[in-house]
């Protein structure tokens, strides 16, 4: 059993639905798409980068309530920060939820998610939107999605 | 608390310790049965040696035991003979076994006819036979209900096809598969067919001779049995001609530097140290169904399934996936609330101490069709009564004030 009352705070109710960030750019730097394969959440996130700073994000999520919440966060967020600078928070992040690191210091909102450490099926709905920033951001340039980056293999054909 | 439901949950070990659990996720994997893990323990505490290799006393019970076990699955099954009873892993290397033992023996141009409705178990190993051999994958599609559209299966059957691999009912929806008239329709193209009866066998026994189906696999685990085991029933002349899966020890005639000769089939199939001591428990746990009053409990899952929905049905914008009428599902129940993600429907659930799954339960081409992307999954088992029924209903009333 669990405490639901305490995960789903307005904080994150209120984060989610604020949906910040939600939509598409009209040019992206680079461009990501990620889904969870235990539940079939997705995110598509784009960015938009002036030299090394992230100038713009855009993403468009299905997903649960902390999914939601956690890509409504980065949209309003991430602009400003470099890509050291996310993958610093989204490593910091992900000890949060594992243990009993404090959270990034830099991004206090993110003390919303500490409830969720004790279900660790639910760390991947947090992280996801993240992990896909991430992968844009590793794609500047590419010019191309990079679509379910933790496949390592596709089966593809027409029925 | 129903006292025939009372006494049956007090044979569950886990239920008799949780009494304030509602547990209603056995399509995912049914509690064990007291019968089955005694079974193991005794097993393992008294004959727990190899099978088919020893010649000491306590190999020569293990191998007692392990026949045994055979036998019994047979006899839940109705098979012809224990010959045919192949142990497994599971249903998914059962059905992955048929797609390479008996899929390898197809040609470019064949074709194998599954359906929208199934499960990855029963979906992905003919598109990596497609990969491996050229087949055609053709789709039987499903209606809005979710049940299988069979108005053309001759001509999705087409001039060559070789085998009809289905669902005997959805893990989504619960709907049950017409078997008779796919049956029919594949003997008068030649095909062969496989009936993938997770979804069935914790509903009672089986009859693969009634259904008339050339292949039959299942789960320890969906039928109060251990996991880690399952079954491939296949006809004795099918498996009689089909090449291996695995290679290794037990499943040899003999074998010399030049040549390898394969053992008769079951042994053929099962290379490898099988899953012995959860053959034997995955044995009692049918013994024990094979004692069951199975219309008695059908009327009961039935009635609360109809509860259930009705229940359901009453949420406003509340969308259910699957036939309406209790008597076309298995006792499995999924809907979709717009706006309530079906993880945290579950998340909130769990905190009632209610036991569901959400997501697209490894069915995400069934999802697209009915145009869903997750939903959430109750599923009813014989341990199951009307108090779960009103937990369930009050949760996600629940649900609704926490998350919306």
């Amino acid at each position: 059993m669990n405490d639901s009352n305490a995960l789903y705070q307005d904080a994150i109710k209120q984060m989610a639905q604020a949906a910040h960030g939600h939509g598409q750019l009209d040019s992206a730097s680079g461009e990501a798409r990620l889904d969870n394969p235990l539940c079939g959440d997705r995110v598509r996130m784009q960015v938009a980068l002036e030299g090394a700073r992230i100038a713009a994000v855009a993403h468009q999520t299905k997903g649960c309530l902390l999914c939601r919440a956690a890509a409504s966060l980065l949209g309003a967020r991430a602009p400003g920060q470099d890509a050291a600078a996310i993958e610093a928070v989204a490593g910091e992040l992900d000890a949060m939820l594992k243990g009993a690191a404090p959270g990034p210091a830099a991004w206090p909102e993110l003390a919303m998610f500490i409830p969720a450490r004790a279900y660790a099926s639910r760390h991947r709905c947090v992280l996801l939107p993240f992990r896909a920033l991430q992968a844009a951001l590793g794609k500047v340039g590419a010019g191309a999605t990079a679509n379910a980056a933790e496949n390592h293999g596709e089966i593809k054909g027409a029925l | 608390m129903n006292a025939a439901v009372s006494a049956l949950r007090g044979q569950f070990p886990l239920l008799a310790a949780a009494p304030g659990m509602h547990y209603l996720d056995s399509a995912a994997t049914a509690q064990i049965h007291g019968a089955a893990l005694d079974a193991v323990i005794r097993h393992e505490t008294t004959c727990r040696a190899n099978v088919m290799r020893g010649t000491y006393a306590l190999a020569e019970a293990a191998d007692r035991a392990f026949d045994a076990a055979r036998h019994s699955v047979a006899r839940f099954l109705n098979a012809g003979s224990a010959e045919e009873i192949v142990f497994t892993a599971g249903a998914t290397a059962a059905l992955n076994l048929v797609a390479q033992a008996f899929g390898n023996t197809f040609q470019a141009g064949d074709r194998v006819l599954i359906s929208v409705a199934e499960h990855h178990s029963n979906f992905v190993p003919w598109q990596m036979l497609r990969e491996r051999t050229g087949i055609e994958l053709a789709l039987i599609p499903v209606g809005a209900d979710g049940v299988l559209d069979l108005t053309c299966l001759l001509e999705l059957m087409g001039s060559r096809c070789r085998l009809v691999a289905v669902t005997q009912c959805s893990n989504v929806t619960g709907a049950w598969t017409d078997v008779a008239a796919i049956v029919a329709a594949a003997r008068q193209a030649g095909a062969r067919v496989l009936l993938d009866g997770a979804q069935a066998v914790q509903h009672g026994p089986q009859d693969v001779r009634a259904l008339g189906v050339d292949f039959y696999a299942f789960s320890g685990h969906k039928c109060f049995g251990p996991g880690g085991v399952g079954v491939l029933w296949g006809r004795a002349e099918l498996l009689a001609a089909m090449p291996p899966f695995l290679g290794g020890g037990g499943m040899i005639g003999e074998v010399t530097p030049a040549l390898t000769t394969w053992a008769a089939p079951p042994q053929r199939f099962e290379a490898g140290t099988p899953p012995i001591a959860q053959a034997v428990g995955l044995a009692a746990a049918l013994e024990w169904m094979m004692t069951l009053d199975w219309a008695a409990i059908r009327e009961r899952e039935d009635a609360l399934c109809r509860q259930l929905i009705a229940g359901l049905q009453r949420i406003p914008q509340l969308r259910l996936l699957g036939p309406v009428a209790a008597a076309a599902r298995a006792p499995i129940v999924s809907f979709d609330i717009p706006g309530l993600h079906p993880h945290d429907i579950c998340q909130v659930l769990d905190g009632h101490g209610l036991a569901l799954r959400g997501g697209h339960h490894c069915a995400q081409p069934l999802l697209a069709a009915l145009g869903a992307e997750a939903c959430t999954r109750s599923s009813i088992a014989l341990y199951n009564d009307e108090a779960d029924i009103q937990a369930l209903l009050d949760g996600l009333a629940e649900a609704r004030r926490t998350l919306l």
